[in-house]
């Protein structure tokens, strides 16, 4: 008993070693898992609130940026606007939009208090949470792209896993042709590139062509996502790889739009009762 | 003591805002990134007790870990370098030093010792934190190299700083 004793204070700093890294390791794999991220994240409400502070701080230096893209988006709004008036005059409009689709996405307007892209596993910090109405599993946007998907809500704040992340994957859609692909980042390493996986061999793809989000996701369908600049990257027998530019600018976040899809409790439990059939 | 315990909360607070705020932003992409914060570690007093180092290590990682949306990586990462703090201290340091509460600074310490103590702690620290970031063994070659360039980075950043807090004491560990 004594020589355990003597055994366990002479290695006692091996024995904490242990205990210590395992308690970290555990930690770790248990916030790997998507849905079971633990309260020491972004979206905590001190760490939320010192990366909001200095950001108010920082955003002063991009505003003219800011001011920019928002009068451009405006712009772009108006015209949409305009040729929706347009079509309305004509007796027999054209203009088909569903009333199911029409009401379907609502957008949370947030501002990015924290966002990196130098790391592996990038992650932004939004300064609106579940007051808001903001969800774990909504998709984000901003004018011109998709963000990422939010992993993490608290009251005041939401952390979102960017698009710039190893598990993140959109499906997405190449113009004109109706062919469905996943959007990865892929290269881990440059921010303003990323990858269109497994598009079937037998399709055409062509530089400059635009990526759009497929609906199929938790985006609206249409989004723009980027254009394509390096084609014939093969994955394997029967599929392609395709590197995209990203129209999405993460370097320059500032403003950025929470998508809340209004359906999907209907279409959650449409695919729960066809599972249960199955 | 009392001074030394207040040095080292405000160290601390210093070094993880400077982390969170600046060094995250700051690195080549992430093939070169520092982390300046494990000075935290290598300077708590020297004749701290073994499960004190471990539970203050472990929560400096833990904070890193929120601003990073990280959990556990930092902190599994901290605690090996602690563990390589007590056996380096064992293996160099002679018995009446151990057993002071001096802060093993560049002034403190010497040159040589100091190098190689912040030298082979980095490269312990930023191997478990990009494995354990990467999980897995695909890619290893490049994990190797931004493991090797972010010590470098990281060991340049902490002597700059030394540098600027350099003040020269008694040298007690002429060994």
């Amino acid at each position: 008993m004594k020589n355990l004793w003597l055994f366990l204070v002479r290695y006692n700093a091996i024995f904490w070693f242990i205990l210590f890294f395992v308690l970290s390791v555990i930690l770790v794999v248990n916030n790997n898992n998507f849905q079971r991220a633990s309260f020491i994240n972004s979206s905590n409400i001190l760490v939320g609130s010192f990366y909001k502070q200095v950001n108010s701080w920082k955003s002063y230096l991009s505003l003219s940026d800011a001011n920019e893209k928002l009068a451009a988006e405006n712009v772009l709004l108006r015209q949409q606007i305009q040729n929706l008036l347009q079509a309305d005059t004509t007796a027999d409009s054209v203009y088909l939009a569903d009333s199911i689709e029409q009401g379907r996405y609502a957008f949370i307007v947030a501002n990015v208090a924290n966002n990196s892209v130098h790391q592996k596993s990038n992650y932004l910090t939004l300064d609106k949470g579940s007051e808001a109405g903001i969800e774990k599993g909504m998709g984000v946007i901003t004018s011109n792209g998709v963000v990422g998907i939010v992993l993490q809500t608290s009251r005041h704040f939401s952390s979102v896993q960017s698009l710039l992340h190893p598990d993140t994957k959109i499906s997405v859609t190449l113009d004109s042709s109706g062919i469905f692909g996943s959007l990865v980042w892929g290269s881990n390493i440059d921010p303003r590139f990323a990858m269109v996986r497994d598009i079937p061999n037998h399709v055409q793809v062509k530089q400059g062509q635009k990526v759009f989000t497929s609906g199929y996701s938790l985006f609206p369908e249409g989004i723009e996502v980027g254009e394509v600049i390096e084609t014939g990257i093969k994955s394997g027998e029967s599929f392609l790889d395709v590197k995209i530019r990203l129209s999405t600018n993460f370097s320059n976040l500032s403003h950025v739009y929470v998508v809340r899809d209004l359906l999907v409790k209907e279409k959650e439990t449409l695919e729960e009762t066809s599972q249960d059939n199955g | 003591m009392g001074r030394i315990i207040i040095i080292n909360i405000v160290r601390f607070f210093i070094l993880v805002l400077l982390q969170v705020a600046l060094f995250k932003n700051i690195g080549y992409y992430n093939v070169a990134a520092a982390f300046p914060y494990i000075f935290i570690i290598f300077l708590l007093p020297i004749g701290l007790p073994n499960l004190l180092l471990f539970i203050l290590a472990f929560l400096t990682g833990l904070t890193v870990d929120a601003f990073y949306d990280s959990v556990g990586v930092h902190a599994a990462a901290c605690v090996t370098l602690a563990l390589y703090r007590i056996f380096f201290h064992k293996v160099t340091l002679e018995v009446e030093i151990k057993d002071s509460f001096n802060t093993p600074s560049l002034g403190e310490m010497g040159t040589k010792w100091f190098l190689s103590y912040i030298f082979f702690g980095t490269l312990i620290h930023h191997l478990v934190l990009f494995l354990l970031e990467t999980f897995s063994f695909a890619n290893f070659l490049y994990t190797l190299a931004s493991i090797f360039l972010s010590s470098i980075f990281t060991v340049a950043v902490l002597l700059l700083m030394s540098l600027l807090v350099y003040r020269k004491k008694s040298r007690i560990s002429n060994i």
